[in-house]
């Protein structure tokens, strides 16, 4: 079986299941519009005081806000709760049925949770940047949509493999639930261009952890910044860590000891 | 009475230093906030010729370091956690007990948050040496800062432990809690120093509770308040705990009331 109809086939019924509790939507609206007003209000609070950060312009500053709550959205919908319950089932054993199931345990440990309502920061994160790209003055082509949506899909599959080599370390050590606050933390740095920070804390969200090919490398796409080596590089980066993902990966299954070794 | 406190606090340290990394995982990851805060604002800072709304870049590091303890100072009973109290029954225990429940949470957190400030002076140090502070502090400001620290402390222990209640009276708490978080946050001094915020807004923070807990500290170590000012921040600090008190004295007898015990 495809992988992919595996996933839809998880998705479908996990879609099922949420669309049962309705008001969840109402509080997950609530929750994404508390964001956004914050968001909106550090935005303007900076250009109170200047008229370009490091470069970037006010409605460009939008985009990346956009980008960010956008990339937030997916990750926890998809990323987040699969790695979650990935944790979980390591630390209680119930890993042993993934193990036996006739396809790749990594693919299934993947695909296998998806949080719905989640799907309201995307569609917020969309919004914001339609406005922003409409306060650009159109300076936006078919090209750079392009290169957009490219950008975005080798950032999701980079915060992918990020996540899944943290989560792999749940097999050396049982108890790292608390990684989820450490990356949330960090992934708050996104909300800006990386190029504000000072150089060792870019290096770190480049390669260490790729918030800047989540969200920076993308907001680059849409406000024409975007330079076909850093195309390149970010590429290079989602192709390296799927593969360094996949070999921790490899090597944290074969220690797993199984729940009633 | 101060045996109970002594004792719980006892018990809250020697809680706390069993689980080291985790309580640094957690004060890592909230070290983020304030660092993008303060990248944000040094850049913002350099291009408006090196200070924004009276604060170098110097200023805005110390203001941002002295947050990361004031943060973790003000980390106390979240309201949430009436939530299970009330659905697990375990307040039926706490009730049976000769001595109101406030006391022994009040204690139990005071003596995590000295663990606190020892977990925090390495990370403290690391922070001043990625981004050095300017500090114009005086003797009488630090002493000021020591009580002022715990005075914030307190202050937001009241109130959170106030604003629980209101999970007495209804189960959709969430909302109510995430607004006033968001309040808090921009009218606290958290997200920026209230100085950058429009005249407005500042006007509105000053009605407020918050900035007493978390900017007022702050601003009292790294020697930005006169003598008068931080005497005043004092004196507010004492009227909102003591406003806090009054309502819990108003409430708690009428939430009592209407509790009910599930599987208790």
């Amino acid at each position: 079986m495809s992988i992919f109809r595996l996933a839809a086939a998880h998705w479908r019924v996990n879609a099922l299941n949420e669309l049962q509790y309705r008001v969840n939507l109402v509080v997950q609206l609530f929750q994404s519009l508390i964001a956004l007003a914050t968001g909106l209000i550090g935005l303007s609070l900076v250009f109170r005081q200047t008229d370009d950060l490091a470069g970037w312009s006010r409605p460009e500053l939008l985009a990346v806000m956009g980008v960010h709550l956008l990339m937030g959205g997916i990750i926890q919908a998809v990323v987040q709760p699969n790695m979650q319950r990935l944790m979980g089932d390591v630390q209680n054993g119930l890993f042993d049925y993934s193990l036996v199931k006739p396809v790749d345990a990594q693919a299934l440990s993947s695909v296998r949770e998806l949080r719905i309502w989640q799907v309201v920061d995307v569609l917020v994160g969309a919004a914001v940047l339609a406005v922003a790209v409409v306060q650009l003055d159109a300076r936006v082509g078919v090209g750079q949509a392009l290169w957009f949506v490219v950008a975005l899909v080798l950032g999701a599959l980079s915060i992918y493999s990020f996540w899944l080599i943290l989560t792999t370390g749940v097999f050396w050590i049982i108890r790292i639930e608390n990684i989820v606050e450490l990356f949330q933390g960090v992934y708050q740095a996104g909300r800006w261009p990386v190029g504000i920070y000072p150089p060792w804390l870019r290096g770190g969200l480049t390669f260490l952890v790729p918030v800047a090919f989540a969200v920076t490398v993308p907001s680059e796409a849409m406000t024409g910044r975007l330079t076909p080596q850093t195309m390149a590089l970010a590429f290079g980066v989602a192709v390296g860590l799927m593969a360094v993902a996949r070999g921790v990966w490899r090597l944290g299954v074969r220690r797993y000891g199984g729940a009633s070794a | 009475m101060l045996r109970l406190y002594a004792g719980a606090a006892r018990m809250s340290i020697l809680d706390q230093l069993q689980y080291r990394t985790a309580n640094y995982l957690y004060m890592i990851g909230m070290i983020a906030e304030p660092v993008i805060y303060l990248v944000v604002w040094s850049t913002v800072a350099d291009s408006e010729g090196g200070t924004v709304g009276g604060y170098s870049a110097g200023a805005l590091a110390a203001y941002y370091i002295v947050w990361t303890l004031v943060r973790n100072m003000n980390i106390v009973l979240t309201p949430y956690a009436w939530e299970w109290r009330i659905k697990d029954g375990q307040l039926s225990g706490e009730l049976l007990k000769p001595i109101h429940p406030i006391h022994r949470d009040l204690g139990g957190f005071a003596g995590w948050k000295i663990v606190t400030i020892l977990y925090w002076l390495p990370i403290a140090a690391i922070l001043v040496w990625l981004f050095p502070p300017a500090f114009s502090t005086d003797t009488f400001s630090v002493l000021a800062f020591v009580v002022a620290l715990w005075g914030g402390f307190l202050v937001r222990f009241m109130l959170l432990w106030a604003l629980g209640l209101v999970t007495f009276w209804t189960t959709r708490v969430g909302a109510i809690f995430d607004v006033f978080f968001t309040v808090e946050l921009l009218a606290s001094g958290r997200l920026v120093p209230l100085s950058l915020m429009p005249p407005w807004a500042q006007a509105a923070a000053d009605w407020l509770p918050f900035q007493w807990a978390f900017q007022f500290p702050i601003e009292t170590l790294i020697g930005r308040l006169s003598r008068a000012e931080i005497l005043r921040g004092l004196g507010m600090q004492a009227f909102w705990t003591l406003v806090g008190v009054g309502i819990l004295t108003l409430v708690w007898p009428m939430a009592v009331k209407r509790y009910s015990a599930v599987g208790g």
